[in-house]
C-alpha cells in the first residue's frame, strides 16, 4: 500500500464528505416530515388549510424532490467523494470545484422546493425544476463528472473497484437523462414548454423517470452497498464474477423497463410489450445485486445478531430483493392493469425508498459518521432504536398501501348482477381513509427513527475524542 | 476481451457504459417520431387549445393537479363505463407537457369536458366538499379571486409554435390553419388576435359566473370543459382506433 501513516482524515478530503453527511440528513428530516405531511393532508383534507403554497399538489413534488435528490442526492454525493478517495487511494480532485457540487446541489435543491411551492414547475414527474435551475444542475453534474473521472483517473491501485463502476454509471446515465427530458422552449425565467408533446413525451418523461429510480436509487446506492457492505463485515465481495455479470446486465436492461409505466395508455403495443419483458428479465440482475450483497456475511451471520449496522445493510438488501421482485409482478399488463394508478405503485415506491434507499444509506452512514468525525458512534442502543422504528414504518407503510391500492384497484373494476359498475369513483376513496391513516403513521414512525439518528450522530460529533488506533487501520475493501 | 482490462482503464469502461445505457432508449423512444402509426388519424379534429382554454392548462399544470388526477383513460370495461371511449395519442398530441399522470386519487379527467356545467365546476373547484362531501380534494378558493394574467399569452403561444403546435403568425401558416382546421378555429389559433380571442371567449361563455372580472377560475373551467371533446367518435367505423394500437 502506498499508504503514508498520515491519518486518513489529512490524507483525504473529508471536509466535504461531512458537510454532505449532514445535508443528508437535514434534507431527510425535512423531505420526509412533509411526506408524513401530505399523506396525513390525503386522510384529513382540513390540512390544505386553503393556503395554495400547502396543497398537496405542490408539496408532492416538494417531498420526492427533498429525499430523492436532496437526501439521496447527498447520500451519494457523500458517499461516492468518500469510496473513490478510499479506494483509489487517492485524494479528491479539483477540491474548488468538489466545492461547487456542494454548494450548487444544495442551493439547487433548496431553490427547486421554493419554487414549486410558488407554483413554478414544469409538471413533469421527479422533473419539475423549471428550466434556469435545470441549467444549473447540469452545470453541478459536469463539475461531479470532472471531480469523480480525475480522481479515478490518479488512482493509484491499477483497478478500479467495483463500486466505483456503479457510481460511474449512474453519473454517466443522469446526465444523458436529465439534459434529454428537460429539453424545452423557454417563455420567461419561470415558464417553458417541454419541447415533445403527447405520447413522444410522454414515453420521454418515463423513460426518465424509470432510470431516476434505475440510476439514481438503484446503480448508484448499489456502489454504496459494495462497499460498506463488504468494509462493514470485514470480508470481501461474495462473488467478482457476479457483480461483473449483473453490472452490465442491469445498466443495459434498465433503459428498456421505462414504457411499463405507461401499460395501456396511448403508447403503441410494441414498445409497452418490449419494456414489460425486459422489466421479467431485469429480476435476475437485481437479484444477482442483492445475492451478492447478503452473501458477503456469509461466514459471518452472527453479525447480525451484534452489530446493529449490519442489521441496517442487510435488511436493506433484502427490501431491495421484494421491491425489485415487486416491480417486474407489476410491469405484467394483466397485474398493471389492476395496480395502476392506484396506490399499489405508491407502495412500491416507497419500500423501495425505505427499505433498500434509506436503510442502505443510514447503515452506511453509521458506518462513515465515527471516521469522518474520527471518534466512535454515541449510542449502539440508540442505533437499534432507530432500525426499529423505522423497520415498523416501512412495514405500515407499504401494508396500507397494498389494501388501499388493491382495494381500489378491485373495487373500481367490479360489477353488479346487471352488469352495472359496482362502485362509484367516491365510495373507494372513502374506503381508502382507514389505510390512509395507517400510512401516515408508519410514516410518522419512520420519520421518528431518522430524528433519533440526528440525535445520535449529534451527540457522537459532539463528545468525540481522539481516534482509537482501530481508525488508523482501516483499509479500502479489495474486490 | 478480458474485464480486466475494462476496469484497468477508466476511459474505456466510461465509453462502454455509454453505449450500453444508450442502446434502450435509442430504440424504443426515437422511433416514435417517424413511425406513422403512433398518432391516430383524426382529420383535424383535435385542435390547439385556444389562449383561455391554453391559460386555463398552465393552471391545471401550476396546482399538480396531474398528481391525482390522470388523463388518460384505458381500454376496460370499467373504465369506458366510467369514463367514456379510450384516449386516443391524437388528443393529446398538442400537450407540451404531456397530462397524463399516474395516480388516480381522483377520478380519471381525460373526458371531464361538458360533464358538469360550468357552475358545477366552479362551485367544486372552490369548495369540493360542498358538492362531494366524501372528497379530499384541496379547496382552491384564490381561483375566483385571483385575475387571469394574460399579459404574456403572446409569448406562451410563441413558444408553444416553436415546438410545432400550429399556431399562426404568417398569413400562409393561418391558411394552412384554415385548410385543416376551418376558419373559425384558424381565427382562435391566429397568435395576432390572441389577446382579443381570449377576452372575447372569457367574456362570452363568462364561465366563472362573475362577468365583472376574468379570473384564473374562468380559465381553469375552460381548460376542463374542452377536454376530450375535440373528437366524435360516432363518425369512426369500430376497429378504425385499434389500428393503431
Amino acid at each position: 500500500m502506498s499508504q503514508s501513516s498520515a491519518l486518513p482524515a489529512e490524507q483525504y478530503n473529508y471536509d466535504i464528505i461531512r458537510r454532505f453527511t449532514i445535508m443528508a440528513m437535514v434534507w431527510a428530516v425535512l423531505g420526509m416530515s412533509v411526506g408524513v405531511y401530505i399523506a396525513s393532508e390525503l386522510a384529513w383534507p382540513f390540512l390544505n388549510f386553503d393556503i395554495p403554497q400547502l396543497t398537496f399538489g405542490r408539496l408532492r413534488p416538494v417531498h420526492t424532490t427533498l429525499v430523492i435528490f436532496g437526501f439521496g442526492g447527498s447520500a451519494l454525493f457523500a458517499t461516492s467523494y468518500y469510496i473513490v478517495q478510499r479506494t483509489s487511494q487517492a485524494r479528491l480532485a479539483f477540491p474548488w470545484l468538489a466545492e461547487f457540487t456542494f454548494w450548487g446541489w444544495t442551493g439547487g435543491v433548496a431553490l427547486g422546493v421554493m419554487t414549486y411551492m410558488m407554483g413554478i414547475t414544469q409538471g413533469r414527474e421527479y422533473a419539475e425544476f423549471e428550466w434556469p435551475l435545470d441549467i444549473a444542475i447540469t452545470l453541478v453534474w459536469v463539475s461531479y463528472f470532472a471531480v469523480y473521472i480525475e480522481t479515478l483517473r490518479r488512482r493509484t491501485q491499477p483497478h478500479i473497484y467495483v463500486a466505483n463502476w456503479f457510481y460511474l454509471a449512474f453519473i454517466l446515465a443522469v446526465a444523458l437523462l436529465h439534459i434529454f427530458n428537460n429539453l424545452a422552449v423557454p417563455v420567461s425565467l419561470t415558464k417553458s414548454y417541454s419541447l415533445f408533446s403527447g405520447v413522444q413525451d410522454a414515453m420521454t418523461q418515463w423513460w426518465y423517470g424509470h432510470n431516476a429510480v434505475g440510476f439514481f436509487l438503484t446503480a448508484a446506492f448499489l456502489g454504496m452497498m459494495y462497499y460498506f457492505v463488504p468494509k462493514q463485515a470485514g470480508r470481501p465481495v461474495y462473488s467478482y464474477r457476479l457483480s461483473i455479470i449483473h453490472f452490465w446486465a442491469l445498466i443495459f436492461l434498465y433503459m428498456w423497463a421505462g414504457g411499463h409505466h405507461l401499460h395501456w395508455t396511448s403508447l403503441p403495443d410494441w414498445v409497452s410489450t418490449l419494456a414489460a419483458t425486459f422489466s421479467v428479465i431485469l429480476l435476475m440482475p437485481s437479484w444477482g445485486g442483492m445475492i451478492n450483497g447478503i452473501m458477503t456475511l456469509s461466514g459471518a451471520w452472527d453479525k447480525l445478531r451484534s452489530d446493529p449496522v449490519m442489521l441496517f445493510l442487510i435488511t436493506s438488501l433484502s427490501f431491495y430483493g421484494m421491491s425489485t421482485f415487486e416491480g417486474p409482478l407489476m410491469s405484467l399488463k394483466s397485474v398493471n392493469a389492476l395496480s395502476h394508478y392506484t396506490d399499489w405503485t405508491i407502495g412500491h415506491v416507497h419500500s423501495g425508498a425505505l427499505g433498500w434507499v434509506a436503510l442502505v444509506s443510514f447503515g452506511s452512514f453509521y458506518h462513515l459518521i465515527p471516521r469522518l468525525w474520527d471518534s466512535k458512534m454515541y449510542s449502539q442502543t440508540l442505533i437499534y432504536v432507530h432500525f426499529w422504528l423505522a423497520t415498523i414504518g416501512i412495514v405500515l407503510y407499504i401494508t396500507s398501501m397494498w389494501v388501499a391500492g388493491i382495494g381500489q384497484g378491485l373495487m373500481l373494476r367490479s360489477f353488479d348482477d346487471y352488469g352495472n359498475l359496482a362502485y362509484t369513483f367516491i365510495e373507494t376513496v372513502e374506503f381508502m381513509h382507514t389505510p390512509y391513516v395507517w400510512r401516515a403513521l408508519g410514516g410518522a414512525f419512520f420519520v421518528t427513527g431518522v430524528l433519533v439518528m440526528v440525535y445520535n450522530m449529534a451527540m457522537t460529533i459532539a463528545r468525540r475524542q481522539p481516534a482509537a488506533e482501530t481508525q488508523l487501520s482501516a483499509k479500502p475493501a479489495q474486490a | 476481451m478480458r474485464h480486466e482490462q475494462i476496469e484497468t482503464n477508466s476511459g474505456l469502461m466510461l465509453l462502454l457504459i455509454l453505449v450500453v445505457i444508450s442502446i434502450g432508449g435509442l430504440v424504443e423512444i426515437v422511433p416514435l417520431f417517424y413511425i406513422n402509426e403512433t398518432v391516430e388519424d383524426v382529420k383535424g379534429e383535435v385542435r390547439p387549445y385556444t389562449p383561455l382554454e391554453l391559460r386555463g392548462r398552465d393552471i391545471y399544470v401550476r396546482e399538480g393537479c396531474y398528481l391525482c388526477h390522470s388523463q388518460q383513460i384505458r381500454p376496460f370495461r370499467d373504465e369506458w363505463l366510467r369514463y367514456g371511449h379510450y384516449s386516443l395519442a391524437a388528443e393529446s398530441q398538442y400537450d407540451h407537457p404531456f397530462q397524463w399522470g399516474s395516480k388516480r386519487t381522483g377520478p380519471d379527467l381525460a373526458r371531464v369536458g361538458g360533464k358538469y356545467s360550468n357552475q358545477w365546476q366552479v362551485q367544486h373547484l372552490n369548495a369540493p366538499r360542498s358538492v362531494v362531501p366524501q372528497s379530499i380534494m384541496p379547496n382552491y378558493p384564490w381561483l375566483l379571486q385571483t385575475d387571469l394574467d394574460y399579459s404574456d399569452i403572446v409569448g406562451r403561444m410563441r413558444a408553444l409554435r416553436w415546438t410545432g403546435v400550429p399556431y399562426s403568425v404568417t398569413q400562409a401558416e393561418y391558411d394552412r390553419n384554415v385548410k385543416t382546421f376551418g376558419k373559425a378555429t384558424a381565427d382562435l389559433l391566429d397568435i395576432n388576435q390572441a389577446q382579443d380571442n381570449l377576452l372575447k371567449q372569457a367574456r362570452d361563455r363568462d364561465f366563472d359566473g362573475n362577468p365583472s372580472r376574468i379570473t384564473e377560475m374562468d380559465a381553469l373551467v375552460a381548460y376542463l370543459q374542452v377536454l376530450g371533446t375535440m373528437v366524435d367518435f360516432t363518425k369512426y367505423d369500430e376497429g378504425y382506433f385499434a389500428r393503431f394500437r
